[in-house]
């Protein structure tokens, strides 16, 4: 076996050292009537390199890869363009083969682009500090959510309706065992966001506010002012983004009142995967909480030679020292992806981050204004960055199905969304990123056309 | 030692002198050994290292008010200076690729390049978790091949796929068997954990609400079946037990202890961080465990990244298996497969605790686990695990005369030899004797982990370390053994050969510098 090192001459030579007659004689803890004397019944025996990796190929032929269809999904997760260097970097073995940097004499490496990246971090959320990173974006709201509990000593939360349907859905799971009492709501089918019907439900309460910074269905809440209710009821706002591009051309939520930011960071270097493994992206803007946040954290010290290096740090706050007493259970960051991150955003810089912005909304804006003119179709967004909803008169779940019986991607049904209001079934939820071609787009709208009854 | 330097020389910067150093260089480079700045130092605003300007436009935006008024503060750099600032960087970075990383509980086992190679195939990298079901089965393939393993090798009824790192599957474990005892109108509040437990457990257990009690341990290292049993009543929710445990030992009682467990009306948790010992070997569900979670990044090969993604599913039993969290895959009559969610699990999987995260889990890393499963084969992985536990034995049976063994008399360990510092000269600890093997090029082990011993080193070598390689590592153990029993000095100061020496951990906790500000004045 290709990944076994020892020889049988090794093994034998090992066994006498350790006076055992076998490896089965290492076992012999194990109860005899349940231990296993050959293989796993009932599954395959070892298989080449060659032979492997033709199944696999099998497998992956039979998805539909967003490359290879014009592609309008987002509702969470966006493709963007990675340059090919971020992908070889991560892929070199100091980076890919290390382990947490619990020993930072020999991980300054890791230790620093933590450091980078909860900088690009801070700044692009506006920002005070930046965790090293979390699972995804929809725990890391959960942990907003708590953090924010802990912090006003208050257990109830207020949802907005516009917030992602499955970060919600994490909120609800999770307050279940902790009894933070949720309050939701649906979203409203407006223009603009409901931020008064938002702002109406906070009262002196409630622990936090939580809102998508731009919304489920693209619209852009005014943070601002949502704040300002928020702070005034003694409420923490925590805001979430899931598309990091957006932050290149609208205001950092930080700049806008919001104590916790969160996100998802996949967009940046990490690519599509599926749904994971992705990055939760977790900021504040007062600095003086810092004690209060879940997840690793690295900072700036000095070694014993004078020398400036980087430490994990706080790590009081954490279970392996803290134990049931932790801020969270989190043991894991999501390290790789964060490099992944910080590396495509050390080549986007501020006037790429800006420009890649721009583009994006150029071709929204288009891709909308073309779609509008799709007989029975209507833009419901009054402002959006690279995500807007389509009503339609029809379910478009099932026009969802028909786009990708004809070869295209067409974007997400809100009816799978929000399964249990039936007003919400004619939303076609459409991303446009520097991804698609007008030649895409054209080909959304014309195949629209045929498939709208 | 120098007195400790508040701003701290930094890369970039002329070295004036450092005290006592050979050969010093006025970059404090050390020929392969290159300092690097920071991308704050060394970048700028108006660098970049992707195709710019997009198409200009002038059409009115639909951002409204809202767009960015001041400057965002994120220095760019261009392509070849991106390469060189991370390949700078990879290289202070220990790593499996470089050497041996005998890291106790934590499975530190070759990463293959075929799993590389197999999840950049597109069909799996570039796929988006909400497109329609049709073009996803290979993805969702995936899942349910991974899951069909995990579920055989350890003797399961189902696995919940979705948790992203263990520390999460073992909060789905719990929260399932809350969900399962709060079905049965049976509010118990305890959940019972030995003292030798991972930190995780405890932390979990706390988060699902509930308060933890230590289970004692007996003097081999293992849990002492009969405290446990005068412990268990109406008010125990669960146990969470690690097995094998984290002081290598294979828990003797443990069909027992679920026996015990069960007939007192609570349930097994089993923490599978250590299911490298005994994959092919023993299955889980033989002993009575109601949920384990399978780290994929420690016994399955994904990558550990420097911290991260982990994946973590979480294999239940009969009585769990209906609280399992969405998503699901399941296979319809017809042969294809479906992701059971909100919107059609009220006929499936009404009983489901809920959502633990927004997607799939992590797929990225299913990919790789199963390529890795497919390469070794059932019988592969059976002889990994004999490997394993042949390689700890070996190791531990040739450095018990000169580091103590506390349970070296418990019968043969599993994947992993523990030691304690007793016997050391007095001021000389454990962590000396780590920071001497960052010198000898090794990775440290797991350091005072489990509590339960002073002074623990935790070393596990996993199955795919060499026999010269761990000889190696049993020459430089010894000898450092050796010098901190005799109390050499040099090995306080130690690494005298690693990019930076010690680091005050005090200091950057006392007044933390979190992010990048600019330099005053």
């Amino acid at each position: 076996m290709r990944y076994l090192p020892l020889t049988d001459t090794d093994r034998t030579a090992m066994l006498e050292a350790v006076g055992a007659p076998s490896i089965d004689a290492l076992f012999a803890d194990v109860p005899s009537d349940l231990y296993l004397n050959g293989p796993v019944e009932g599954l395959p025996l070892h298989a080449t390199e060659m032979a492997v990796e033709k199944h696999m190929r099998r497998l992956s032929k039979k998805n539909l890869a967003a490359a290879d269809a014009p592609f309008f999904i987002g509702a969470g997760a966006y493709r963007h363009h990675v340059p090919a260097s971020v992908d070889h970097l991560i892929q070199r073995g100091e980076f890919l083969t290390a382990y947490t940097p619990y020993q930072p004499e020999i991980a300054q490496g890791t230790l620093q682009m933590l450091f980078e990246f909860q900088s690009q971090v801070a700044r692009l959320y506006g920002c005070a500090v930046a965790n090293a990173s979390m699972y995804d974006g929809s725990t890391a709201c959960w942990e907003a959510v708590a953090m924010a509990s802990r912090v006003t000593r208050k257990k109830r939360v207020v949802l907005s309706g516009a917030l992602h349907p499955h970060y919600a859905e994490v909120v609800r799971t999770m307050a279940k065992f902790t009894e933070d009492e949720i309050a939701g709501s649906a979203p409203s089918l407006t223009a603009l966001p409901d931020d008064d019907g938002l702002i109406t439900r906070i009262d002196d309460n409630t622990a936090s506010v939580v809102v998508q910074y731009p919304d489920i269905l693209g619209r852009i809440p005014d943070l601002q002012k949502i704040a300002d209710a928020a702070h005034a009821k003694g409420a923490k706002l925590i805001v979430v983004n899931t598309e990091p591009v957006a932050l290149g051309a609208l205001e950092a939520p930080g700049n806008l009142g919001a104590d916790i930011v969160v996100g998802e960071g996949q967009a940046l270097g990490v690519g599509l995967q599926f749904g994971g493994p992705y990055l939760g992206l977790f900021a504040i803007t007062d600095p003086k909480l810092v004690r209060q946040m879940p997840g690793r954290l690295c900072g700036e010290t000095v070694d014993a030679d004078g020398k400036r290096g980087f430490v994990l740090t706080l790590s009081t706050r954490e279970q392996h020292i803290r134990r049931e007493k932790a801020t969270s259970n989190i043991c894991t960051n999501s390290g790789l992806c964060a490099l992944a991150f910080s590396i495509h955003m050390t080549l986007l810089g501020a006037k790429g981050i800006t420009g890649l912005a721009a583009e994006n909304h150029r071709l929204a804006c288009i891709a909308a204004d073309r779609l509008a003119k799709v007989p029975g179709v209507t833009v419901l967004n009054e402002n959006f960055f690279n995500e807007f909803t389509l009503m339609l008169d029809v379910d478009a779940r099932q026009i969802v199905r028909d786009l990708a019986d004809k070869g295209v991607l067409g974007g997400v049904g809100l009816g799978k969304l929000f399964p249990d209001i039936d007003g919400l079934k004619g939303g076609l939820l459409v991303t446009v990123t520097e991804t698609a071609s007008l030649e895409d787009i054209e080909t959304l709208a014309t195949t629209l056309e045929e498939v709208l009854p | 030692m120098n007195q400790i330097n508040q701003s701290g020389w930094k890369p970039g910067t002329p070295v004036a002198s450092i005290d006592g150093e050979k050969h010093p260089t006025v970059t404090g480079n050390k020929a392969l050994m290159l300092e690097e700045a920071l991308i704050f130092e060394i970048g700028d605003a108006d660098t970049y290292g992707v195709d710019l300007p997009y198409t200009p436009t002038d059409l009115p935006g639909r951002m409204g008010k809202f767009t960015r008024k001041g400057e965002i503060g994120l220095p760019g750099l261009s392509e070849p200076q991106t390469v060189r600032h991370y390949t700078r960087l990879s290289r202070q970075n220990y790593g499996i690729d470089l050497g041996f990383f005998p890291l106790g509980s934590c499975t530190m086992k070759h990463n293959p390049r075929l799993n590389e190679k197999v999840a950049r195939m597109p069909g799996f990298l570039d796929v988006h978790p909400m497109q329609p079901i049709d073009t996803v089965q290979g993805a969702l393939g995936v899942i349910d091949e991974l899951a069909h393993w995990l579920i055989t090798l350890t003797g399961m009824q189902s696995v919940a796929m979705s948790p992203k790192a263990g520390a999460h599957g073992e909060l789905c474990g719990i929260l399932c068997i809350r969900a399962a005892l709060e079905a049965r109108g049976d509010a118990r509040k305890v959940v019972l954990v030995p003292e030798s437990a991972h930190g995780t457990n405890p932390a979990t257990a706390a988060f699902a609400g509930y308060s933890t009690e230590d289970i004692p341990a007996n003097k081999d290292g293992r849990v002492d079946l009969d405290a446990l049993k005068a412990r268990l009543g109406p008010d125990v929710a669960a146990v969470m037990i690690t097995n094998p445990n984290t002081c290598g030992l294979f828990e003797r009682d443990m069909k027992a202890i679920s026996d015990a467990v069960h007939e007192a009306g609570g349930l097994v948790y089993c923490d599978g961080a250590n299911f490298n010992a005994i994959m092919g070997r023993v299955r889980p569900g033989d002993l009575g465990i109601d949920a384990m979670h399978i780290n994929l990044h420690k016994t399955f090969s994904t990558p550990h990244g420097g911290g991260g993604p982990g994946s973590g599913p979480v294999v239940l039993s009969e009585a769990l298996a209906p609280f399992a969290p969405l998503p699901f895959v399941e296979k319809a009559k017809d042969g294809s497969l479906r992701l059971i969610e909100e919107e059609n699990m009220e006929e499936h999987h009404a009983s489901t605790f809920g959502r633990m995260t927004a997607f799939n889990g992590q797929m990225g890393m299913f990919t790789r686990a199963l390529t890795y499963i497919l390469s070794h084969g059932a019988d592969g992985l059976r002889q990994a695990a004999g490997d394993a536990v042949l390689n700890a034995n070996y190791i531990l049976r040739q450095l018990e005369d000169v580091l103590h063994a506390p349970f070296g008399a418990s019968g043969p360990c599993m994947h992993e030899a523990l030691f304690g510092d007793a016997g050391f000269a007095e001021g000389f600890s454990t962590l000396d004797l780590a920071k001497g093997l960052i010198d000898e090029g090794f990775h440290p082990m797991t350091m005072y982990f489990p509590l339960v011993v002073h002074g623990a080193m935790l070393i596990e070598p996993t199955e795919t370390e060499s026999k010269a390689g761990i000889d190696q590592f049993i020459m430089a153990m010894r000898s450092l053994a050796q010098r901190a029993k005799d109390g050499d000095e040099a090995l306080l100061t130690a690494p005298h050969h690693a990019p930076r020496a010690r680091l005050d951990e005090a200091h950057a906790a006392r007044k933390p510098r979190l992010a990048w500000s600019e330099p005053e004045g």
